[in-house]
């Protein structure tokens, strides 16, 4: 699950992660209330979207007087923000933050996650932070300096210290840098974050450590012991198709294909969407209905493909493994006739008993183009899908 | 021959008591030695019970004493599951089969931090598990599909690996052992630790190995190949139209940081001297072509 980046700073702060003064803002009028309680005269006014990129988009914007964050809260809240990770089609900006401005001396970046290869959370820095790190760390690995901490001791004191020299921390400011670190660590261990990024990191003229930018994802299969944080979702950064799909336990993924595909497990579904790709065409989604595929998922599946004004066909693709086919075809059967299918369905079945799966597809009426292996099905929806 | 479990295996279920549990191990003691080899089930708090006539204990250290059980598997829900693994890591089992899926990372992290220096295998989470065709299937794997003969499989997931099993079968194709070893982050095997173990089975005459996006542990299991590797091997990679930053159900299965892509993966694996299909469907005949 992601969050925005002032609810990142929320919790950072609790665990002694410094940042700059902000506050959370829904309106003009809040905004500039808000940047009247803060410090300084000296204001930054961030557009909060769970994407990336919000600087290069017009997201962020400083300002210099009460009038400036005025004016920039005005032009920011409402507008539809473009950057290289939101698509083409851009997020509305509903909520802003009002933050302190900081006199910036170096930009760093530290980043927490967890290394598959160690099986251990890993903290990486480096003294090259503001940009793209993966340019760096693709460019200059050398300037990636990374930790992994061990479970039972978390990051130690001595280990923060080191990662702070490395990354060109001066002294007067070691012993804060090395306090940020704990802390930070600690916030990523408690809350059982997949992701927690700090870029910038920054130095201020008066030596002081500060995340000026905050990033915390968390684990999805943790959340039941995190009840706090999963009142952070924020449904309006999420595709509607995806939430309408996690309902049914359907594991959906909105993609810009037009062929619909309904697959029973992950790798079996990606295999799927491959090979529609390799016969020419494109998937519209990735969609995983988990070994179950119950009548009831199958018809809110075809809800949700049918939504999409660019689906051509849809491929469905089950192994019947301890789910026999007879009963999955029944399912396809009633789900079919409920939406009113107006595209062509190609369904492709094999395993437990699908001689009598296929018998009730055939017997049922509805327009199905049966196909036998993966790429018979494959050949046949993407003709389909261009009316052949 | 084969590798990690054969018929003289003696298997507990862990979660035996559960819908899943009890269920899963109906069949597996439906098939071939299954009923010889499933000799105790594990719910804390149930012991003196029976389920599919097998008997169940309070702990795992208390089956293994009283049946000899040397394989767990686990059917227990995701917020206890990692430390069941514990418990049969505890018990000094030898291989430890976890199939629960949505085990939170941490719990995983830690339950591997416990098990270094220790013996047992843990082969998981969120698998279908290992299955020895016409010998015994520790998983929730269709028993059927699969037939005894020359090839390994590994593989991360599920569906896929039924997928590729049915496709060896129907060539005629049987297996010595089909490995899941799961779409989790931070695991058990790898696919690298597999590839070694059907390297020095004997029965093993050819491996497929599936792979998908995110992470390096085929990159990792290529390498090794191409310096020690003696028999053929045939790979899939799922995930080429994966778009990056989208998790594919899979808590693995995400490019990120411009790591982890299936471009990278077959490159990796085409440099060791893997064949590797880009269809799907072709893996069986591609294995077939490397056999003869």
């Amino acid at each position: 699950m992601k969050i925005h980046e002032y609810q990142g700073k929320e919790i950072l702060r609790k665990y002694g992660v410094a940042t700059p003064g902000g506050k959370a803002c829904f309106s003009v009028g809040e905004a500039v209330s808000a940047a009247k309680e803060l410090d300084g005269r000296l204001w930054v006014v961030k557009a909060q979207i769970h994407a990336g990129g919000r600087g290069k988009g017009g997201g962020v914007k400083l300002a210099r007087s009460l009038d400036e964050v005025r004016d920039h809260a005005s032009a920011i809240l409402g507008m539809t923000l473009v950057t290289h990770q939101t698509g083409p089609e851009g997020k509305e900006v509903k909520r802003l933050l009002i933050e302190e401005g900081a006199d910036i001396q170096a930009e760093l970046y530290v980043g927490i996650v967890v290394d598959r290869a160690t099986q251990r959370v890993t903290i990486m820095a480096s003294s090259e932070g503001g940009t793209e790190i993966e340019e760096v760390a693709a460019a200059m690995p050398e300037k990636i300096h990374k930790v992994a901490v061990d479970p039972m001791e978390g990051l130690t004191a001595e280990q923060a210290r080191e990662l702070a020299m490395k990354i060109g921390i001066p002294d007067v400011a070691l012993d804060e840098a090395s306090k940020f670190l704990m802390a930070l660590y600690q916030a990523f261990w408690d809350t059982d974050a997949s992701l927690a990024e700090i870029n910038p990191l920054i130095l201020t003229g008066d030596g002081r450590v500060l995340a000026l930018d905050a990033k915390l994802n968390f684990d999805d299969n943790a959340l039941y012991r995190h009840p706090e944080l999963r009142e952070l979702r924020d449904l309006d950064e999420e595709d509607p198709n995806e939430i309408e799909a996690s309902k049914f336990d359907l594991n959906y993924i909105s993609l810009d294909g037009d062929i619909g595909c309904l697959v029973n497990g992950a790798g079996l579904a990606m295999a799927t969407m491959d090979i529609i790709k390799l016969y020419g065409s494109a998937p519209a989604n990735f969609l995983d209905v988990g070994g179950g595929a119950t009548t009831e998922q199958v018809t809110e599946a075809f809800k949700i493909m049918l939504r999409n004004p660019n689906l051509k066909a849809i491929l469905v693709n089950i192994f019947g493994g301890i789910m026999r086919c007879d009963v999955i075809a029944e399912g396809l059967v009633n789900a079919a006739r409920e939406v009113n299918l107006s595209v062509p369905l190609v369904v492709r079945l094999e395993g437990t008993n699908v001689e009598r799966g296929r018998e009730i597809l055939a017997d049922s009426g509805i327009a199905v183009i049966a196909a036998t292996t993966m790429a018979d099905a494959a050949e046949k929806v993407v003709a389909a899908a261009r009316g052949q | 021959m084969s590798i990690l479990i054969n018929k003289d295996s003696r298997v507990v279920t862990q979660g035996i008591t559960g819908k899943t549990g009890m269920f899963h191990t109906k069949h597996s003691i439906e098939y071939a030695f299954g009923k010889n080899c499933y000799v105790a089930g594990v719910t804390p708090g149930k012991g003196g019970m029976e389920v599919q006539g097998v008997p169940v204990y309070d702990t795992v250290a208390e089956a293994r004493e009283k049946t000899g059980a040397n394989v767990s598997v686990i059917y227990v829900p995701p917020p206890f599951a990692a430390a069941a693994i514990d418990e049969s890591v505890e018990a000094g089992l030898d291989v430890v089969i976890c199939i629960t899926e949505g085990i939170p990372v941490k719990d995983m992290i830690m339950t591997r931090h416990k098990m270094q220096g220790r013996d047992t295998v843990l082969v998981g989470p969120n698998c279908p598990g290992v299955i020895t065709p016409e010998e015994l299937k520790i998983g929730i794997m269709p028993g059927y599909i699969h037939k005894k003969g020359p090839v390994g499989v590994v593989s991360r997931s599920g569906t896929l690996t039924y997928e590729v099993v049915a496709q060896l079968t129907e060539l005629g194709l049987g297996q010595t052992t089909c490995v899941g070893i799961g779409g989790d982050p931070v695991n058990g095997l790898k696919h690298l630790d597999v590839m070694k173990l059907f390297n020095d089975d004997p029965d093993t005459e050819g491996v497929v190995i599936c792979g998908e996006i995110g992470g390096t542990d085929e990159e990792e299991c290529a390498a090794w190949v191409k310096d020690n590797m003696s028999k053929p091997v045939v790979g899939f990679i799922a995930g080429v139209t994966a778009p990056p930053g989208k998790r594919m159900g899979h808590a693995g299965a995400i490019i990120s940081g411009g790591k982890g892509t299936a471009v990278e993966k077959i490159a990796a694996m085409e440099d060791a001297g893997i064949s590797v299909t880009r269809s799907p469907a072709d893996i069986g005949k591609l294995m077939k072509e490397a056999l003869s």
